[in-house]
């Protein structure tokens, strides 16, 4: 079980991760049944405070915390006071006033949801739903999760299996959470990029890296596309879309040479023709709409093992 | 502390409870069985066993109750457990749940609401191995090994092989 | 007339002394008994006062985080008796107008030298020279220039300026940060950035322009002062560049002597500073490059921010730390007690060599006849435990809250004045812009 905060997917060790995606199971099974709501966390106050546009992580949250029955204020920093220049601290002091249980944090800065969670401002659990390059720990979650369904349903963990994170890693939290939690549960990764687009200091993470993605792609049983901005082509990381996407695309030649249980997957929002083709999205070996699922279900673990009892400290 | 049930109390009370559950159903046909974890699961395998033994097949399940507690903020959280059905579902059956005490009654209520999630049973029944009074809850079990009465104060501990290494149910003051 | 008995010098003489008249009248040894009517030193050691080369004062413009009267007195609790303040006001000090204002405000605050820094730039905005010939000429005789806080990018000024000044014999102190290679840039770039996803400034672009500077400096013969170095290469292009006659000097932060980046794990922009903290084996080469002579000064970057520029996320914090009443101490816990510098050489790089690079004629004098009395008593065997809120200084942006330091600075005495007692600032009496 995890408690107090979800800030980065170093907060969990690999049982507490196995747990969670163990309830996140069971709670799966629960919800795919006649009636999708469980009384669990009733009269609990979750709050998604989303300083950056994201609906499809926002409406995964919410509809796993409606599911568990907590009621659900929706804090869009776009046109709210905090545009207009009110600081994090303040926002956060506000929603300790309302009283609320949870803040599921979503900031275009680095560290916002673990600022949060060690300052004063607020006592609500902390869970972080993407702060700018670092990290997004549900994410990382529900593709453990959803990798494990498809490729080790019955074993206990990610021995064995072989992924690669495709593309922007640098600018990624998504790449970020999912090394530390997929190598942890057992799996090898290999990042795949070009170099203007992996961070100085790689080299200490515990992954394979590879500027050749024809190279990898015959020895896989996982691979994972990262969204490729194309305000990075501004920026030079590289030459061109067309360039980007010939060497670092997941096109139907290459969806050919993947192994015949291979999986493809995507964190969204994709960008159909640039790093993930059309034809690749929608075939058979894609769990993309899988790992949309799955997110529900992992929300709804994580909000139930932070919230599902009596808050930290009131325990006798 | 005192011994309430020796192993071989236990072990008759099972046989008996199993018994009991065949004569009221008239039979095994639309019958199923689900434990509610941990110790109640355990019963419940017992009872099934026995009864397949001496009527025939029986299908049996688990049921966690923990996302449907009414106590959740009055302790820390706790793990779900693995809810499984048992062969055939529990569409149209008739559904006999097996806990280990039956006492305030807000498990069994829970319980209900589980069992809501899952479909719907024809009749839902429950079999518990004591009952030590004290409900708080318009709640009663249809298949009791043994009724005994307590003072609140006092707690009944159960102790089954399969996890605590002998049978033994005692009162701990 | 004051007098001073038993005080100890780094020589480690013990000496009587008078002033009188600004400067030091009589010295003689201790006969080991306390004086009548003197100071009684016991076996603190006197130091000429230390001299900074780059603080930002804040005045004007940002009179909340700091004025030239607080910063002087943050500046007497730490031991100096002369700052330099950069040009990064607001107004910017780019032209004869500003930079005598601040020199006039420091003359009122009256408790040490307050010598104003000149923008090399208009506005600070790199593009067009600031009139440094009239700074140069005003009553606050400007020599140093500098754009710190911004980095005089373009090579085309940058050789420029460096020409100019050779009328006056200025120097230019440049903030070395190669802007392409830092935009966003939040923290040192290397294995921790990796990790906590926080846009990296790489130690190359504090070395590109250090290395393009050393070449233009030797090409016009002119002088060039590197700003707050942060990175074992760019000690390694200073030691160079030394070795090659070129007329360059180099200064480090207290901070950058004993902080790293892993410290900017919890996100907290206490530690957010302009350059960023680096590794470990950076503060092993500064310190190195300090007690060689490499880097020629410790100058303490006071940069005061109010709490809310800091009490905020990572990215909406504001660079910069307090630096003047921790700067002794720190450089005494990485340098002296570590037995890689001595005090004589602790003088020689927070006094003797500053006011030597800045020109300051009264300030990093020998303590003999006839030398000027900005003098400071320390006790070096006491130490001290950092308490934000009993900072002078007006904002409490220290990262070393709570840390035990070595060495109390006890009594200062600027122009022959004490200005601080036993710890105490003797005010003047000039209160009102606190
Ligand atoms: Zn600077």
């Amino acid at each position: 079980m995890i408690s107090g905060h979800l800030l980065s997917a170093e907060d969990l060790t690999k049982e507490s991760a196995l747990g969670l995606l163990a309830t996140a199971k069971e709670l799966a099974a629960i919800t795919d049944g006649p009636n999708k709501k469980l009384p669990t966390l009733r009269g609990k106050s979750i709050v998604n405070l989303f300083f950056e546009d994201s609906t499809r992580t926002r409406i995964s949250f919410e509809s796993a915390a409606k599911r568990l029955s907590a009621d659900v204020i929706n804090f869009s920093a776009k046109g709210s006071s905090v545009s207009k220049g009110e600081s994090l601290k303040d926002t956060a002091q506000t929603l300790q006033a309302i009283g609320a249980d949870a803040v599921v944090i979503r900031h275009s800065a680095s560290g916002a949801a673990k600022r949060l969670a060690d300052t004063h401002w607020i006592q609500a659990a902390v869970i972080n739903a993407g702060d700018g390059t670092h990290e997004h720990p549900t994410q990382a979650l529900l593709d453990a999760f959803t990798i494990k369904q498809h490729l080790r349903s019955s074993e206990n963990d990610l021995t064995g299996v072989r992924i690669l994170i495709v593309g922007d890693i640098l600018h990624s939290r998504v790449a970020r959470s999912n090394v530390i939690l997929l190598t942890k549960l057992g799996a090898t990764v290999t990042l795949v990029a070009p170099p203007t687009l992996l961070p100085v200091g790689v080299s200490n993470w515990p992954v394979e890296i590879s500027y050749d993605f024809d190279k990898e792609i015959a020895n896989c049983d996982v691979v994972m596309m990262l969204r490729i901005q194309l305000e990075r082509m501004n920026d030079s990381f590289f030459p061109s879309a067309q360039e980007y996407s010939k060497r670092y695309g997941l096109n139907s030649s290459r969806l050919r040479k993947l192994s015949k249980s291979a999986i493809v997957m995507h964190p969204g929002p994709m960008n159909r023709g640039l790093e993930i083709s059309a034809e690749s999205a929608d075939d058979l070996k894609s769990v993309i709409i899988d790992q949309v699922k799955n997110g529900v279900a992992i929300r709804m673990a994580v909000l139930y093992e932070l919230l599902g009892g009596a808050p930290i400290g009131a325990q006798r | 502390m005192g011994v309430l049930l020796s192993g071989s109390d236990i072990d008759r009370a099972i046989k008996r409870i199993s018994h009991e559950i065949i004569e009221h159903n008239q039979g095994i046909s639309n019958l199923v069985l689900m434990g509610i974890p941990t110790r109640g699961a355990y019963l419940a395998e017992r009872i099934c066993n026995f009864i397949t033994e001496i009527e025939g097949s029986v299908g049996c399940g688990v049921l966690d109750i923990t996302l449907h507690r009414d106590d959740l903020r009055l302790r820390p959280p706790k793990p779900i457990l693995p809810t499984k059905l048992p062969q055939g579902g529990i569409e149209g059956k008739d559904l006999v749940l097996v806990d280990d005490v039956l006492f305030s009654g807000r498990t069994i209520r829970a319980a209900l609401d589980a069992i809501g999630e899952l479909g719907r049973p024809k009749s839902v029944q429950l079999a518990v191995l004591v009952d030590r009074g004290h409900r708080e809850l318009p709640i009663r079990a249809d298949f009791v090994g043994k009724n005994i009465p307590t003072s609140i104060s006092e707690s009944v501990k159960v102790n089954l092989k399969e996890l605590d290494g002998e049978d033994l149910v005692e009162l701990l003051k | 007339m004051i007098k001073i008995s038993r005080a100890k010098l780094t020589d480690g003489r013990v000496v009587d002394i008078d002033i009188e008249n600004k400067v030091i009248t009589k010295l003689q040894t201790s006969t080991g008994k306390p004086t009548a009517d003197a100071i009684d030193a016991g076996s603190k050691l006197l130091l000429p006062g230390l001299v900074d080369l780059h603080t930002h004062l804040r005045e004007p413009g940002r009179e909340d985080s700091e004025t030239i009267l607080t910063g002087s007195k943050a500046a007497v609790a730490g031991g100096f008796t002369a700052v330099s303040a950069m040009a990064n006001t607001n107004p910017v000090a780019d032209n004869a107008g500003v930079v005598e204002q601040i020199y006039r405000l420091g003359k009122e605050a009256g408790l040490i030298d307050v010598q104003p820094i000149g923008a090399v730039t208009q506005g600070l905005n790199g593009e067009k020279l600031s009139e440094m010939g009239a700074m140069a000429d005003s009553i606050a005789k400007v020599r140093i220039f500098s754009d710190d806080g911004e980095c005089v990018s373009d090579p085309l000024i940058m050789r420029r300026a460096l020409e100019y000044v050779k009328i006056f014999n200025g120097i230019i102190a440049q903030h070395a940060q190669e802007p392409r290679l830092t935009v966003n840039a939040q923290m040192n770039e290397g294995i921790v950035s990796a990790r906590i996803g926080l846009p990296g400034w790489p130690a190359v672009a504090e070395e590109a322009i250090i290395a393009r500077d050393i070449l233009l400096a030797e090409h016009v013969q002119s002088r060039l002062h590197i700003c707050h170095l942060t990175t074992a290469g760019g000690v390694e292009l200073i030691r160079w560049a030394k070795a090659r006659g070129i007329q360059v000097t180099a200064e480090v932060t207290p901070h950058h002597l004993l902080l790293t980046d892993d410290l900017v794990e919890n996100y907290d922009p206490i530690f957010k500073v302009n350059p960023p903290l680096r590794t470990q084996k950076d503060v092993m080469a500064l310190r190195e490059g300090l007690a060689e002579g490499v880097i020629d000064i410790v100058a303490t970057d006071h940069a005061p921010h109010p709490a809310e520029d800091k009490d905020c996320e990572f990215h909406a914090g504001a660079c910069g730390m307090l630096g003047l009443e921790t700067a002794l101490s720190i450089v005494v816990k990485t340098m002296v007690q570590s037995n890689l510098m001595s005090w004589a050489d602790l003088v020689n790089r927070m006094s003797i060599t500053p006011a030597k690079i800045a020109g300051y004629k009264s300030q990093g004098q020998d303590i003999a006849i006839g030398m000027p009395a900005n003098l400071i008593l320390i006790d070096q065997e006491k130490s001290w435990k950092v308490d934000k809120n009993l900072m002078k200084s007006k904002s409490k942006n220290t990262p070393f809250h709570g840390t035990e330091l070595p060495a109390v600075v006890t009594d200062v005495f600027h122009e022959g004045e004490q200005v601080m007692k036993n710890g105490e600032i003797l005010d003047k009496g000039t209160s009102q812009n606190e």
